[in-house]
């Protein structure tokens, strides 16, 4: 039996108008717990504590753990190359921008670099699958909200990107595309033309998105105004990716700390200034576009460069003879021999980048042996735990999904 | 800001507070006494770094100390931006205590409750000490210290894990 | 009846009886074959994603495969639905709510797991926070890979199809009570054991 905390607001209509014989008592409001489950289709892989009084949400705690399958101690009994692929399955939607950092920071700590080609075709795949993780948000968000249209028209747009994927590296998901000094596979030949007609089909596709999703009346009804997240609140609560920049404040690590070849390329970080769940949307559409333009540029540059290497020379020169023969043919080096067993100077390392849902951090500290020996990643999504704590009280509750899934919030991310 | 430029303004701001300045590849460290923390928080705070972007601890057993590290920067700042700093402290592995600091940084908080967890860290004043991640059963074995060993196959068979 | 014996009662088992009339109506009566085609063509998933799988079997929803023609419908409630698709790892936490949800549904009801976690753990093998599904629920169909493409999961539920139509589990579980085919899975501790207080 709580007090509840907003107060009794109809208390005083009737203070002067006692009739005879009237007994008036004061009621305490009680407050009312509901688990929003992991089996629920509006919750994801968690459960969200939600402590309502009546329609109102007082108090939102969120219960995270349902998907933490302890990446970060795993990693330290595998060698160098193998939490590669673990650290991928994070999200594994987005895969080639989880691992790119953790390969930065291994060849920041071995100082090497990958050549030129190398970086273009990371960054290829990082925005095709920046591609590929917004539409997945978005349909998600269609489950959320009700509008199973545009999960449908989603989830079928993003195959035409998740095949592109797949003919670039040999999976449909799990890329595992970036090694320490390159990439693990060079472009088929036919590539480009497929890339440019995804592009052209994705660019009419948004505004056909805009016309039925973003400009529909009673999306904009139930987004406009609500979730608001001011400038200082979010850079107080540290939130990352499109939530930061739909409040006002333009922060992406490609523009900050450019890694690989961002700064070569001419693209546009789109900024908003209201900070409600209509302008992560809108942040979110702007972002796509963006990058079909970066995939343009990187095509162009790849098609002019041709015949190069896709990993460092001193590597090349100690391939045995029959993987320079596979790899001259084909442009595939499936395991350099010399990372089967690759030790790294001591040191410690910090590198970051920018995934579809935000900032990802990873801090790699090495003892000069076999096996890492601490790595510990903060996912975008494990920062962005903080908006249901913070920004969530006072809503109704239907504007829970609105906001949970406006900000992209990505459970097994969250939980590593 | 270069991470050199960063290390000046911080012998020059902190004083005798910093121990040890650091300059490692891509932030900048600087370890400071478990008593200074949160004064030397809230002048990076005054300075302009307003966020932490992770906390993390690291496990020596041999000497006998863990070792939380805040990583820190700014938004709202341009020049502080683009550098990260990193604050380090020291505990003993028998008993590590330490002062929150999510009374300055109000974006640690949710990271200290995975540190407590993990190495069992007690953070005084946090406001909602509790297991984040982790079943309670679990939250008791510290399972990320290194003695808490996860085998591993390998073709190295017979080779001794060195921390046994 | 005897016109003398006015004050004797016929006493009948209600279970006995119902047991006989459901063995002649789904038996006999060949209405179990009907059951058996009508639960083939309507096995509805649960609203339950374990793990990172999940982002293909929301692709198996698709219009790409597009696998409500094979008259699959993810449905919110598991008061009415058929059947879990465990997608990916379990964890000790899900564990509980999986076992929750899976004596929700009622009978007859059937459980696919998908991808190389829930096999033998997967990637996550040696993991502490893993706990192996076939502990927790009784699984049907396995299917490799990592993670399985959606033809694969599209495939599964065709083969839970063929073994429900051959093996008549829907109406030999509705005439019997349980299933008639293997052992039911209690699990070894008591899952939820955390989250009691």
């Amino acid at each position: 039996m709580k007090e509840s905390p907003i107060g009794t607001s109809s208390g005083g209509a009737l203070e002067g108008r006692r009739l005879e014989g009237m007994i008036v008592r004061k009621v305490e409001r009680e407050l009312y717990e509901v688990f929003i489950g992991p089996q629920h289709p509006g919750s994801g892989h968690m459960r969200i504590i939600v402590r309502l009084d009546g329609d109102v949400i007082v108090e939102a705690d969120p219960d995270i753990g349902y998907v933490h399958r302890t990446m970060e101690k795993l990693s330290e009994v595998r060698e160098w190359l193998k939490p590669i692929p673990l650290l991928e399955r994070m999200t594994i939607i987005d895969a080639c921008n989880v691992t790119l950092p953790y390969v930065n920071a291994l060849e920041k700590l071995m100082d090497k670099s990958p050549p030129p080609r190398a970086s273009y075709l990371r960054v290829l795949l990082c925005e095709i699958n920046r591609i590929a993780s917004h539409l997945y948000g978005m349909g998600i968000f269609g489950v959320f909200l009700g509008h199973s249209t545009i999960y449908m028209w989603a989830f079928g747009d993003r195959e035409v990107f998740v095949e592109l994927a797949e003919i670039l590296t040999g999976a449909r998901l799990t890329h595992t595309y970036p090694i320490p000094g390159g990439v693990r596979r060079d472009m088929p030949q036919d590539f480009p033309e497929m890339a440019r007609r995804a592009v052209r089909y994705m660019r009419r596709r948004l505004e056909e998105y805009r016309k039925i999703f973003v400009d529909n009346p009673v999306i904009v009804k139930r987004l406009d105004g609500v979730g608001v997240i001011s400038k200082s609140k979010a850079a107080e609560l540290g939130i990352v990716g499109p939530n930061v920049r739909a409040s006002g404040i333009k922060y992406d690590v490609r523009l900050v700390e450019p890694y690989e070849v961002y700064d070569e390329l001419d693209f546009e970080i789109p900024v908003f200034e209201e900070g409600d769940s209509l302008a992560r949307t809108w942040v979110r559409v702007e972002e796509i576009k963006q990058s079909l333009n970066i995939i343009e540029q990187a095509v162009e540059w790849l098609e002019r460069h041709k015949g190069e290497h896709i990993i460092p020379v001193e590597d090349y020169n100690k391939l045995p003879k029959l993987h320079k023969e596979v790899y001259e043919k084909t442009g595939r080096v499936k395991l350099l021999p010399i990372h089967a067993s690759m030790k790294i100077p001591p040191g410690k390392a910090l590198a970051r980048g920018e995934m579809g849902r935000g900032e990802i951090v990873y801090y790699v500290e090495s003892d000069g042996g076999t096996t890492p020996y601490r790595v510990r990643v903060v996912t975008p999504s494990a920062r962005n735990a903080m908006v249901f704590k913070y920004i969530i009280p006072g809503h109704r509750l239907m504007d829970l999904p609105a906001i949970y899934g406006s900000i992209d919030y990505f459970p097994p991310e969250s939980d590593r | 800001m270069k991470p050199e430029e960063l290390a000046e303004l911080l012998k020059n701001t902190l004083g005798g507070l910093a121990k040890e300045v650091t300059l490692w590849k891509g932030y900048v460290e600087v370890l400071v006494d478990v008593d200074s923390v949160a004064a030397v928080a809230s002048k990076l705070k005054e300075l302009g770094f307003d966020h932490v972007k992770s906390v993390t601890a690291s496990d020596y057993p041999k000497e006998s100390k863990i070792r939380v590290t805040y990583h820190v920067s700014s938004y709202l700042r341009e020049d502080l931006a683009k550098v990260i700093l990193g604050l380090s402290v020291d505990l003993p592995r028998d008993n590590p205590v330490m002062e929150s600091l999510t009374g300055v940084w109000r974006s640690s908080e949710f990271q200290e409750r995975e540190v407590y967890e993990f190495f069992g860290v007690t953070f005084r004043g946090h406001p909602d000490l509790r297991p984040l991640l982790l079943i309670p059963e679990l939250a008791e074995k510290k399972v990320l210290r290194k003695d808490f060993i996860v085998k591993e196959e390998s073709i190295y068979e017979g080779v001794p894990h060195r921390y046994q | 009846m005897n016109s003398k014996a006015v004050d004797r009662v016929y006493v009948g088992n209600i279970n006995v009886a119902a047991r006989r009339a459901r063995e002649l109506l789904l038996g006999k009566l060949r209405l179990g074959d009907v059951i058996d085609w009508a639960t083939t063509f309507s096995l509805w998933p649960v609203h339950l994603l374990t793990s990172c799988c999940g982002a293909e079997f929301a692709a198996t929803w698709s219009p790409r495969f597009d696998a409500e023609q094979y008259g699959a419908l993810p449905w919110v409630a598991p008061r009415q639905t058929n059947f879990i698709v465990i997608e990916g790892t379990v964890t000790r936490k899900m564990a509980c709510a999986l076992r929750i949800t899976y004596e929700q549904m009622p009978h007859p009801k059937f459980v696919i797991a998908m991808g190389a976690c829930a096999l033998d753990g997967g990637l996550f093998y040696n993991s502490y926070n893993v706990v192996k599904p076939w502990e927790v629920v009784p699984v049907d169909v396995y299917i490799p890979g990592c993670p399985p493409p959606p033809e694969a999961l599209a495939r599964a539920i065709i083969d839970l199809r063929r073994r429900i139509k051959e093996k008549k589990l829907a109406s030999r579980w509705l005439i019997e009570g349980w299933r008639h085919d293997r052992d039911p899975v209690k699990p070894v501790d008591d899952v939820c054991r955390w989250w009691r207080p």
